[in-house]
């Protein structure tokens, strides 16, 4: 395995320092899980992995022209917008090859005419199927039922051994020990 | 004789008529469809201003109307939430009626601009707006994956290391220079309702993107042309008659 992203004594935030300094590495074909409570920053750390969030000491290292794919909590606004699935996935240069059956027949139909679960798993699909060699997951099992959780952790496992790294932050423990090969548990600033 | 007079500004308006409404949807993709109001009252105190000085209007309506779309992300940070648009429209719309106001030539082109004056399009109108509009739509082509991708993944350029801002700014002036054309030609609202209306019913109606844009295109030249036929007809101002029919159209559709 070949290395894709490194980081050491990384702190990172907004405003102010939102993590304790963290050493993390993702290597292409493996898939990395980040978990912790509440606020101690993990959707602050893939933030600024991919250039959003501030690096307040430490340093982050990516391999030369890695490609990035994203993918936060944030609810992409598609209620009230005339998009059908399909145009989602060519927007982001997603295939539409390994869909589970009930979205792979919905893909011309409007996302905001899609159950929350399937609207979800899409808007998840077009990040996750990117043409990239690192994707950062935030909560991605959240909305999805155990058929969605099951679909996607087979599907990260296959992206993984196409030679993608995937870093998966995830409240949900079960989903987290069954897909990933190696879990970091960030520690709270009151941790030590 | 009568249709030669007519032809050329059925022309232009027809070709403002196909551009507005694909425009308009990525304004409102957007949510800045109070922008398009905006540009149209800055172009107005432009071409205004530029008349009083002795200068062509359409150059006055243009020039302010690209400060104004490529100024308004500079000030996007101190007036969010749309209140930089209400701005521009309210310093547009001051200028323009304190400018007619206060000399007799720049009133009867306001009339003209506020009423919808497009029966009075000549041909300099239509050699300007028909090459702009040939250019708009495969800019807005362009454009619009990545306007799609701004909107819904927001955090793609970032993760791409790719800077939105020329996309963003592009837009803004394209946005901002079809207005004004369409403001010469059409007038304020008669430009603002192609924009706004047809936009409004396809985000409701269409079954997609695509469809939405040719469907939005359509309902924007078919309500012209009723329109224009319209007004000739009852020797009425095009302007709210165009409104009013794609305010019926919208509200049986929509």
């Amino acid at each position: 395995m070949s290395g894709l992203l490194r980081a050491e004594q990384l702190v990172v935030g907004w405003q102010q320092p939102a993590t304790q300094p963290l050493d993390l590495s993702v290597a292409a074909g493996e898939i990395v899980g980040l978990t912790g409570p509440n606020g101690v920053g993990k959707s602050t750390l893939l933030a600024a992995i991919a250039g959003r969030a501030r690096v307040f000491s430490g340093r982050i290292e990516q391999r030369p022209g890695l490609g990035l794919a994203l993918q936060t909590q944030d609810v992409p606004p598609v209620v009230g917008m005339p998009l059908a699935g399909r145009e989602l996935l060519a927007l982001t240069g997603a295939g539409a090859d390994g869909l589970p059956a009930w979205l792979a027949d919905r893909l011309d139909i409007r996302l905001d005419r899609l159950s929350g679960g399937q609207r979800h798993y899409l808007t998840l699909w077009a990040i996750l199927q990117a043409p990239a060699d690192l994707v950062l997951l935030d909560e991605p099992t959240n909305n999805l039922d155990v058929a969605g959780v099951a679909h996607l952790t087979e599907h990260l496992r296959d992206r993984a051994a196409a030679g993608a790294g995937i870093l998966v932050v995830s409240h949900d423990t079960a989903f987290v020990d069954v897909v990933c090969d190696r879990v970091i548990a960030l520690r709270g600033n009151d941790a030590g | 004789m009568q249709a030669d007079l007519f032809l050329i500004p059925f022309l232009t308006g027809l070709a403002c008529a196909i551009v507005l409404p694909v425009l308009g949807c990525y304004l409102r993709l957007r949510d800045e469809w109070l922008a398009a109001l905006a540009y149209s009252h800055v172009a107005a105190a432009g071409a205004l201003l530029a008349l009083v000085a002795g200068v062509a209007p359409v150059l006055g309506g243009l020039a302010t109307a690209a400060l104004a779309g490529a100024g308004r992300r500079l000030f996007a940070r101190r007036l969010s939430g749309g209140a930089g648009d209400a701005m521009l429209l309210l310093a547009g719309w001051a200028g323009a009626v304190l400018l007619a106001a206060n000399a007799p030539m720049a009133e009867r082109l306001g009339h003209a601009l506020f009423d919808g004056q497009l029966y009075f399009s000549g041909s300099d109108n239509l050699y300007l707006v028909l090459p702009w509009c040939l250019l708009a739509i495969p800019a807005l082509a362009w454009l619009s994956r990545q306007l799609l991708l701004a909107r819904i993944y927001p955090d793609y350029f970032h993760a791409q290391h790719l800077p939105v801002w020329p996309v963003v700014s592009g837009f803004d002036l394209l946005a901002a220079l079809t207005l004004a054309l369409a403001t010469m030609t059409l007038g304020v609202m008669g430009g603002f309702a192609l924009v706004f209306v047809p936009p409004w019913i396809v985000f409701r109606r269409a079954q997609s993107w695509r469809a939405g844009l040719f469907l939005s295109a359509l309902i924007g030249a078919l309500g012209y042309v009723a329109a224009f036929a319209i007004a000739l007809g009852l020797d009425q101002p095009f302007g709210p008659v165009l409104a009013l029919l794609l305010i019926a159209v919208g509200l049986l559709i929509a």
